[in-house]
């Protein structure tokens, strides 16, 4: 039995350390880490309601969206206005927040998860050797099947998306500001009215970005899927939660729901419980304790009904795949059958990897159609006042997955925030009942070569963690 | 690239949330490509050797690269800091089993200069506001505090725009830092933040003729909602954002004067309209 430590995992955002028990070859257990506390829930307390939606989103300066679009739907609820939104203030929204997804999943597959699988030393004696070092995997890049060819066209990706996902950026601010950290978004709608102009810039970046997408992003998934299809084998876990994400006229266009031991349920996040057992905080769960006996992480463990839920796409596909009308399941069913996967296999880091490309192709569509809803010369949002005393849930998907942020106000400031984030779902420590955390269960039971740092990283990457979401 | 010298750049992330790497990587002319592959000033590029964000080692890997920096290229490399340091308990922020505090006091002892990117690594930023429970500082005044003699360039903002830094970090590799008055008395180099918002705002107009925006989405100045352009040292109203398409004000937000010193605490509520009714005024008021 060996225990092997791997701190810091790199390409995630923020600082996630993993222990691995490595026996005959096969990860027997496994503890994920958050190592960071910043205790924004504490800084938000006896603060202006309104500025919780500016603050929150600086937990996370890659999806400041996630949590910007969480706030306001919570102090829409708080303030009783979520019924008085004009549906421009609505259609902006799910704009601006959908390009972020596009960001999102661009970034992860080139930049984040594919260094993981290419070989960088193709790079050597070309003017882009600097790039091949800082991506070098050093003595721990196992496992390398693509032909010099591929490699090469996927580096080149790698750099032709960094452009593309800055486009992506650039749609975000186009209507939403700027980013990172949006301004727009706020409760009650928008406080950006884009004219005719603003809409066709966001179109024609829109049109050059799907392109990379069908021409490059989706085959490439394909073309990795191809050498690496026993990863659909890799890094699986059990259940998974989604909480649904853009608002429509009718439902959300992707729906909440879960899947428990492969049955589908309608889930209420009045049975999300966060447990702290392993986590370093005592009493109130909100105060740190950092050296607390059998702890062992910053992430809290939410659970549904007692159940580590993966949350994130795979999650919203599988969901989706049983609550979605039927142009969106046809669409994903195509999408699976092209792939040759099972809905059973979603949870996997060739699920994973798979779902974030089908999920960007319905968004970057339905992008398009919310822009021609959008009505240049109708009001972006309704008017805000502050009650005295009020509480609010807002509810959402994030890129990485199922988002809650909660407010409690009294006397017009902040009495309560509360905040759980997809990676705290993910990257969870045991619970109570020592039921593992899904990046944790999916860990387990791995077979490895060498010292584990290849599979290892390419279980955790494919959840695409954000520990700074994950502890706030 | 014969004749050109590169500089070794580690980049540590402390009490942070990543945006100030993703403002970098939205840099055009040069974009985050030129960063990493030309020379930013003639001569001299950039060498980035340790970003946990972007590089492909990971674990003891990753670490090595970042330990052996001191002896490799020592007084050589420029330390950026992204994200405030935790002072208050070793545990609110551990690198490799290792105190974020004791990494940058160690990393930035060995370097030719310090790079303070965002709010945070400046000043505190967010994770620094009441009751800054973990005891986050800004990075110039926690070397201080730890007796670290080395230069620290600020460069604010929630986060920074991509110009800012490599304006910043041009002047540094051509030395100009070094000129009296060049950095400004909040640690910034003083072109890149050389002027109030509200004096060069489009917006301008519409206060001086007092025709004021009552609620989100109104046309007219942004005063009553609590715009902070009148305090704010930034050039948002010339470079704008992500290419240029757009900015805090045009997309109709007040100014949260995110990259000042008093960001968060002594700018919010960010909805409340300052009092005063001039610059000099608002300075004193906040």
């Amino acid at each position: 039995m060996t225990k092997i430590s791997i701190d810091p995992i790199t390409r995630i955002e923020g600082h996630l350390k993993v222990d691995l028990e490595i026996e005959d070859g096969v990860i027997r257990s496994a503890w994920s880490s958050g190592a960071l506390y910043r205790g924004l829930e504490k800084i938000l307390a006896g603060r202006h309601p309104l500025d919780a939606q500016k603050i929150t989103q600086r937990i996370c300066g890659v999806c400041p969206l996630a949590h910007s679009t969480a706030a306001s739907l919570c102090l829409d609820d708080a303030l009783g206005i979520a019924e008085d939104i004009p549906p421009n203030g609505k259609l902006l929204r799910n704009l601006i927040y959908g390009a972020n997804f596009l960001h999102n999943h661009v970034l992860h597959f080139y930049h984040l998860a594919l260094p993981d699988y290419v070989d960088p030393e193709v790079l050597a004696g070309h003017s882009t050797a600097p790039l091949g070092q800082l991506l070098s995997p050093g003595p721990t890049g196992e496992d390398r099947r693509f032909t010099e060819k591929e490699n090469r066209h996927l580096v080149e990706n790698y750099v032709q998306a960094l452009t593309v996902r800055r486009k992506a950026q650039e749609l975000v601010a186009l209507l939403g500001g700027k980013m990172p950290h949006d301004m727009a978004v706020v409760p009650g709608g928008v406080t950006f009215r884009p004219g005719l102009g603003e809409l066709e810039g966001f179109r024609f970046r829109l049109e050059e970005i799907k392109q990379f997408l069908e021409q490059e992003y989706i085959p490439d998934v394909h073309l990795w899927l191809e050498r690496y299809r026993d990863h659909l084998q890799l890094g699986r876990t059990e259940d998974c939660l989604a909480l649904g994400v853009f608002p429509q006229r009718n439902g959300r266009l992707l729906p909440q729901g879960a899947v428990l031991q492969g049955d589908y349920v309608d889930p209420s996040w009045e049975d999300i419980r966060e447990m702290v057992d392993a986590s370093w905080y005592t009493g109130e769960a909100v105060n740190p304790d950092w050296g607390k006996e059998d702890a062992y992480s910053w992430v809290k463990s939410p659970r549904l009904g007692g159940r580590a839920c993966e949350v994130g796409p795979a999650a919203r596909v599988r969901v989706a795949l049983r609550a979605a009308d039927g142009e969106l399941r046809g669409s994903l069913e195509e999408g699976l059958r092209d792939a040759r996967i099972e809905d059973e296999d979603l949870c996997s880091v060739a699920g994973r990897h798979l779902s974030r490309a089908l999920e960007s192709r319905v968004i970057a569509e339905k992008l398009g159609d919310w822009l021609s809803e959008v009505d240049p010369e109708g009001p972006v949002a309704c008017s805000v006042s502050i009650p005295e005393e009020a509480a609010g849930v807002g509810l959402t998907d994030a890129p990485r997955g199922a988002l809650v942020h909660r407010i409690e106000i009294q006397r017009g400031k902040i009495a309560q925030y509360d905040v759980i984030s997809p990676t705290t779902w993910n990257a969870s420590p045991r619970d109570g009942a020592g039921i593992p955390g899904p990046i944790e269960a999916a860990l387990t039971g791995t077979s490895v070569e060498g010292n584990g740092h290849t599979e290892a990283g390419r279980i955790v990457r494919s959840f695409d963690p954000c520990l700074a979401c994950a502890v706030q | 690239m014969s004749g050109s010298s590169a500089q070794p750049v580690l980049w540590l992330q402390a009490a942070g949330c990543t945006g100030c790497s993703i403002s970098l990587m939205n840099a055009e002319y040069p974009d985050i490509k030129n960063l990493i592959l030309d020379e930013l000033v003639p001569g001299k590029a950039l060498s980035l050797k340790f970003h946990a964000t972007l590089m492909g080692r990971t674990g003891r890997a990753a670490l090595e690269v970042l330990d052996a920096a001191p002896a490799e290229h020592e007084g050589r490399y420029v330390l950026v800091v992204e994200g405030a340091i935790p002072t208050a308990g070793k545990g609110y922020g551990m690198i490799g089993d290792q105190p974020m505090a004791e990494r940058a006091g160690s990393l930035a002892r060995n370097a030719t200069a310090v790079l303070a990117l965002g709010s945070c690594a400046a000043y505190g930023g967010v994770p620094a506001g009441a009751p800054n429970p973990t005891g986050c500082k800004g990075v110039a005044d926690f070397l201080a505090g730890e007796g670290v003699e080395v230069p620290v360039v600020n460069v604010p903002g929630c986060p920074p725009h991509p110009r800012w830094f490599v304006d910043s970090v041009a002047h540094l590799l051509l030395g100009k830092v070094n000129r009296p008055g060049m950095v400004d008395d909040v640690g910034r180099v003083a072109p890149v933040y050389p002027g109030l918002i509200h004096e060069n705002c489009p917006r301008r107009a519409d206060f001086d003729v007092g025709r004021f925006a009552q609620s989100f989405g109104d046309e007219g100045c942004l005063y009553e909602l609590g715009c902070k352009g009148p305090y704010a040292d930034a050039l948002c109203w010339d470079h704008r954002w992500n290419g240029g398409v757009n900015w805090c004000i045009q997309a109709g937000h007040p100014c949260v004067a995110c990259c000042e010193p008093e960001f968060l605490d002594q700018v919010s509520p960010l909805y409340r309209k300052l009092l005063a009714q001039s610059p000099e005024e608002s300075r004193r008021e906040i």
